[in-house]
């Protein structure tokens, strides 16, 4: 889950990290009240939505007067940046800049832990960083039970900083992040960039949280702030209903049993010239109630011409798994054609219960992909 | 020989009194698995389907001398478990609970491997050596005895080649669900090299899908270390940049963790990648 800058900021103060002192504005008013408010002219309006590449968009602007912070804001609210449309702004104080640094840390899964990264390379796309010039970024593994001890934080800092002043106070800023990104369960806590000022101050100017999806269950204030789109709102429906939902767009609508599989069903539906409408994983079981669930949630999605369910009976037999859809679609009125493939266990008993009915019956999943496809409607 | 589970395993479920441990014992117990306990505490005393119910994972250990244990509590509780099982001296733990914290399953792992033992999961299936023991929850039916090593971080798309190998009358050595999970336990590297290692196994199927790094690490790895045939599957072409796809690991990221990526790494290698799940078995047999 993503939340914006200013609420990232928030968990930074909280937990003692400096940052520039800034606002968050819904509208011009509040965007002049706060200007009134700063201690010096010069100041950086900020779009605040949960997307990257806002600078890049135009979504972040100096403005070195009331006029110049007029103009951007008005340009900034509203603004579309990846399909997220800007409804606030964070007016913050224009730091001077020195240089800037790069800080984070992140779940590695090739060690299978915390890792601390820093780079001198700071205020640039961090991901260009590290394909074009991998050896400006420093790793640095996390032992969960020893955590950010003072002389790593200092080792840390050592490799962005020589003065003294400085190095004391980045090490501070790293075990703050860590403890930060442990008791919030983050997937990612960064800072980019992380600025000397020309008085030897280390600020964060920017924050980037993300966190865990599985954690938010024991941080409730952080879960509060999910802001889902309207396709994340579907997504998280389905989601309560026990299923994996991502819409795709495309005209064939599938329902399988397994993520993995659900993922190659989607991938050949492609490969037979075809366009999958969704990715739908609806779990172990065949359930018909679950089965007229996803249905519902299939047949919501006015793209969809032809449903293709492909169910692997493992420990559910294919012949359970036949009668579950069967019972479930005499409950659901759709004109829509249906090719069902099952295989597994006893799935010649299954198909034959299949068969005869106005379901598309197929064996594999070629079979089944090309029927699908044979099945759109001419438009 | 197959690896990491055979006929002398002695295996101890953690969280046998609930449905799924339960469930799932008896299935391990009919094929076979020698199931010498499970825990839950409070419940010592107890048994089910004739199996000792123990309060701590280190009483099982002692009365029984299990070597290995799978578990089936409720996320919030399986770090806890997952560490249990190994100051317990359990040298095989195999996490079957999913929506586990990302961060419990760091300290979990370390903690684990600090202990010296092996981690196989979490979210994931399980393992099998068909026709000597299964220590997860797939479909024992499917499998046969035989000569294929299967590597996957999938459920069902596993048992969809398994069931084509089978078909094919290619047997498998031992099929391991390694977890859709960021973090997980053993992956392709060690296992490869296991099977690399492993006179009973003469070819490999890996099925892999998006998100993170592990299929061009694996892809790297093969070409140094392993010399069996392998066939490869990579789920996911038309996934979406930046959504979850039903494993919390199956997510591309800043663009990176693509399939095109993984399938282009194996074919630099030399290792053929299906189109389709049901060309595995015929892209094995051609190669060996």
């Amino acid at each position: 889950m993503k939340i914006h800058e200013y609420q990232a900021k928030e968990i930074f103060v909280h937990y003692g990290i400096p940052v520039n002192s800034g606002y968050l504005c819904h509208n011009m008013e509040d965007v002049i009240k706060t200007y009134e408010k700063m201690d010096r002219p010069l100041v950086v309006v900020k779009a605040q939505v949960l997307s990257g590449g806002r600078g890049k968009a135009g979504g972040v602007k100096l403005a070195k007067d009331e006029i110049e912070l007029r103009k951007h804001t008005s340009n900034i609210l509203g603004m579309n940046i990846k399909d997220y449309i800007v409804d606030r702004v964070l007016v913050a104080q224009a730091e001077d800049i020195a240089a800037e640094y790069y800080v984070s840390y992140v779940v590695d899964r090739s060690t299978k832990s915390t890792l601390l990264m820093l780079s001198k390379a700071g205020g640039v796309d961090i991901e260009e960083v590290a394909r074009d010039t991998p050896e400006k970024i420093h790793k640095i593994p996390i032992s969960p039970f020893v955590g950010v001890p003072d002389y790593l934080a200092r080792e840390a800092a050592f490799l962005l900083f020589d003065d003294m002043a400085q190095v004391k106070q980045t090490a501070a800023i790293l075990q703050k992040l860590y403890k930060l990104f442990v008791e919030t369960d983050a997937s990612l806590a960064e800072i980019n960039p992380l600025i000397l000022t020309p008085e030897g101050k280390v600020i964060a100017i920017d924050a980037k949280m993300t966190f865990d999806d599985n954690a938010l269950y024991r941080h409730p204030k952080i879960a509060a702030l999910f802001e889902p789109t309207e396709e994340e709102k579907k997504e998280q429906f389905a989601k309560g209903k026990g299923f994996s939902y991502v819409n795709l767009g495309g005209e064939i609508g599938c329902m399988v049993n397994g993520a993995g599989l659900a993922m190659a069903t989607m991938d050949m539906i492609k490969l037979y010239g075809g366009n999958p409408a969704n990715f739908l994983d609806i779990g172990g079981s065949s359930n018909p109630n679950k089965v007229i669930e996803a249905m519902k949630l299939l047949l919501s999605d006015k793209n969809v011409k032809v449903v293709l369910i492909n169910i692997f009976g493992g420990i559910t037999r294919c012949d359970d798994v036949a009668n579950g859809l069967l019972e479930a679609f005499r409950l659901i009125n759709t004109h829509i054609p249906i090719v069902i493939r099952l295989t597994g266990t006893n799935e010649k008993e299954g198909r034959a219960l299949l068969s005869g009915t106005k379901f598309h019956v197929a064996e594999t999943m070629g079979e089944a992909t090309k029927k699908a496809v044979e099945l759109i409607p001419a438009p | 020989m197959s690896i990491l589970i055979h006929k002398d395993t002695r295996l101890i479920v953690q969280g046998i009194t609930g449905r799924d441990g339960g469930f799932h014992a008896s299935k391990m117990q009919a094929y076979g698995t020698n199931i010498v306990g499970g825990t839950s505490p409070g419940k010592a005393g107890q048994e089910v389907f004739g199996i000792p119910v123990f309060n701590t994972v280190k009483d099982a250990v002692k009365e029984t001398d299990a070597n290995a244990s799978i578990i089936f509590v409720p996320a919030a509780f399986a770090k806890d478990a997952m560490m249990e099982a190994a100051d317990a001296g359990v040298k095989l733990i195999v996490c079957i609970s999913e929506g586990i914290p990302t961060l419990d399953v760091v300290e979990a792992y370390r903690f684990i491997k600090d202990k010296g033992a092996q981690l196989i999961g979490p979210n994931c299936p399980g393992l099998i050596s068909p026709e000597e023991c299964l220590v997860g929850i797939m479909p024992a039916q499917i499998f046969k005895k035989g000569g294929t090593g299967v590597i996957s971080r999938s459920g069902t798309l596993t048992y969809e080649v398994v069931y084509n190998l089978t078909a094919k009358g290619m047997g498998q050595s031992t099929a391991v669900g390694v977890g859709g999970d960021p973090v997980v336990g053993l992956y392709y590297q060690e296992l490869l090299q296991m099977f690399q290692d492993d006179p009973e196994t003469d070819s490999i199927a890996l099925i892999g899908e998006i998100g993170g790094d592990a299929e061009e690490r694996a892809a790297a790895f093969i070409k140094e270390h392993i010399s069996k045939p392998i066939a490869v599957f990579i789920a996911g072409q038309q996934a979406p940049p930046g959504k979850q796809m039903g494993h919390a690991g199956a997510i591309i990221s800043s663009g990176s963790g693509t399939a095109a990526e993984k399938i282009a790494a194996f074919e630099s290698v030399g290792v053929p990648v299906a189109k389709e799940p049901s060309e595995i078995p015929d892209l094995l047999k051609k190669r060996s």
